[in-house]
């Protein structure tokens, strides 16, 4: 009775199901600034904040959570990486903040992960709570388990990117450092020389007068 | 005034029936099968009228507006920069919605037509991939060419400066990437796979995109080894230089004032 078309796109329509998966960003954060993000939640979720300081300075900034009601959940001054959880007693706009006020001249990349609510399903009519085959459990377990994987992953290369930005920064300063030493021992070199023989060359005229 | 089906096409349920006469020739077949939308019984048209522009507006809605996602504030000319460190030919699918400051009301409007924002993405190389002006909503996507540090900005572009009298825009932004752009259902839909084919498929996008991090950790860490390396080489050819100049100039200075002192007569 339904065309092929409606029936195919039905299951569409009940596509807002559940929440969103994870967002991830990585911004710069430059110095004497604040800058926040806020998420509308609904009660009873429960939401992971994972942040951590990739490049710049001593690699640390202030961080805190607060609710909708200006509570403060979280508040930690100058951290490198951390992992925050909480489970929403009220419903909605919750605030991440991070602040690079305490630096006066460097600026700061942070890596947020902001995670709420479950898992989308794949498909509509994919829901958990129906029986599942030992191949569908299988799947979802694999599912997890690599997922798990890439969170490692992200993990290892937030730090392999810091670890290379300080040795970046490293080889830098090695090379100005070296240039500009390498001209100082000249001009030292050549101006003590220099100077010493401003020294005799006024007290000759002295010298040849008294004898 | 439609002209009856009957003059085009018998409705049979899900069977298109063509009994006009002039339909042995392929175009004007083509031109029927075209029209079968327009031309329908009222029960049926009232089916088309609602799947078709409905769905497209659902897919639209799922596609373009991030419901659920995190929103900061900026400013009017500020423009924010998200760093995204990928490996080379992943997917990027960025969605934004942006909402005025209303100082009337003292809340933010829910869409204000006329305000753009720019979006300019640069690749590792500091190369612009894209530069576009999108309007008050928005999807970008791309797929990088080169693994490395992908740098997405946004800036307000808005044609009416007096709008901004409020001076906070708030901007919802969802960044998707990898495997996390792919769309499931569509993706079922188009190849017709069963539930646990759709599983399988999920899978397997994650091991490649797993796969793809991998690949780009292995050109990262050589990256970082050669960083090391010219370090490691830079202070040990230095240090050895500055020795020999130090010693060098030593050496020079002590002669040069010896026969500079005895050319005076002192020593």
């Amino acid at each position: 009775m339904l065309s092929p078309a409606l029936s195919s796109l039905l299951p569409l329509l009940l596509l807002r199901v559940a929440a969103v998966l994870a967002t991830e960003l990585t911004f710069e954060l430059p110095d004497n600034e604040k800058q926040c993000f806020h998420e509308e939640l609904e009660e009873g979720v429960r939401f992971d904040i994972d942040f951590q300081v990739i490049a710049g300075g001593n690699y640390d900034v202030d961080c805190f959570v607060t609710d909708p009601q200006s509570n403060v959940l979280y508040n930690e001054k100058k951290k490198q990486y951390d992992s925050f959880s909480h489970t929403t007693a009220m419903q909605g706009v919750y605030k991440v903040c991070f602040s690079n006020e305490f630096s006066s001249f460097t600026y700061k990349t942070v890596y947020l992960e902001f995670r709420h609510g479950d898992e989308e399903p794949l498909m509509p009519g994919m829901t958990r709570t129906t029986a599942l085959t030992q191949l569908e459990s299988s799947c979802v377990s694999i599912h997890e388990v690599l997922k798990v994987v890439a969170d490692s992953q992200t993990w290892y290369r937030l730090r392999e990117a810091h670890d290379r930005m300080k040795a970046e920064h490293l080889l830098e300063r090695v090379t100005y450092w070296s240039v500009g030493e390498t001209v100082l021992l000249f001009v030292i070199g050549i101006g003590q020389v220099m100077m010493l023989r401003s020294f005799f060359s006024d007290k000759k005229g002295s010298v040849a007068a008294t004898t | 005034m439609y002209p009856t089906p009957e003059r085009w096409l018998t409705l049979d349920g899900e069977r298109w029936d063509v009994t006009s006469a002039g339909c042995s020739a392929a175009a004007s077949c083509a031109e029927v099968r075209k029209t079968k939308s327009q031309y329908t019984s009222m029960n049926e048209r009232s089916y088309m009228m609602l799947s078709t522009p409905a769905a497209g507006l659902l897919l639209l809605s799922a596609w373009i507006f991030p419901s659920n996602a995190l929103y900061f504030h900026i400013g009017e000319t500020e423009k924010k920069c998200f760093i995204e460190e990928i490996p080379d030919e992943t997917m990027v699918i960025g969605k934004y919605r942006t909402q005025l400051w209303d100082k009337q009301t003292g809340s933010f409007l829910p869409a204000t037509p006329g305000l753009g924002m720019h979006v300019e993405i640069k690749d590792p190389d500091t190369k612009i991939i894209l530069s576009r002006q999108y309007g008050s909503d928005g999807r970008f996507t791309f797929t990088s060419h080169t693994p490395g540090e992908h740098q997405i900005c946004l800036h307000s572009n808005s044609t009416k400066m007096a709008l901004f009298a409020g001076g906070k825009l708030r901007v919802h932004l969802d960044i998707q990437v990898g495997e996390h752009t792919n769309n499931y259902p569509e993706i079922a839909a188009k190849d017709k796979l069963t539930e646990l084919q759709l599983r399988v498929r999920q899978l397997l996008d994650q091991v490649e995109q797993i796969q793809k991090e991998q690949n780009y950790q292995r050109y990262r860490e050589e990256r970082f080894r050669m960083t090391s390396e010219s370090t490691n080489q830079r202070v040990l050819w230095w240090s050895i230089a500055q020795t020999l100049i130090l010693i060098v100039t030593g050496i020079w200075q002590m002669k040069h004032l010896k026969s500079f002192f005895e050319a005076k007569k002192l020593v």
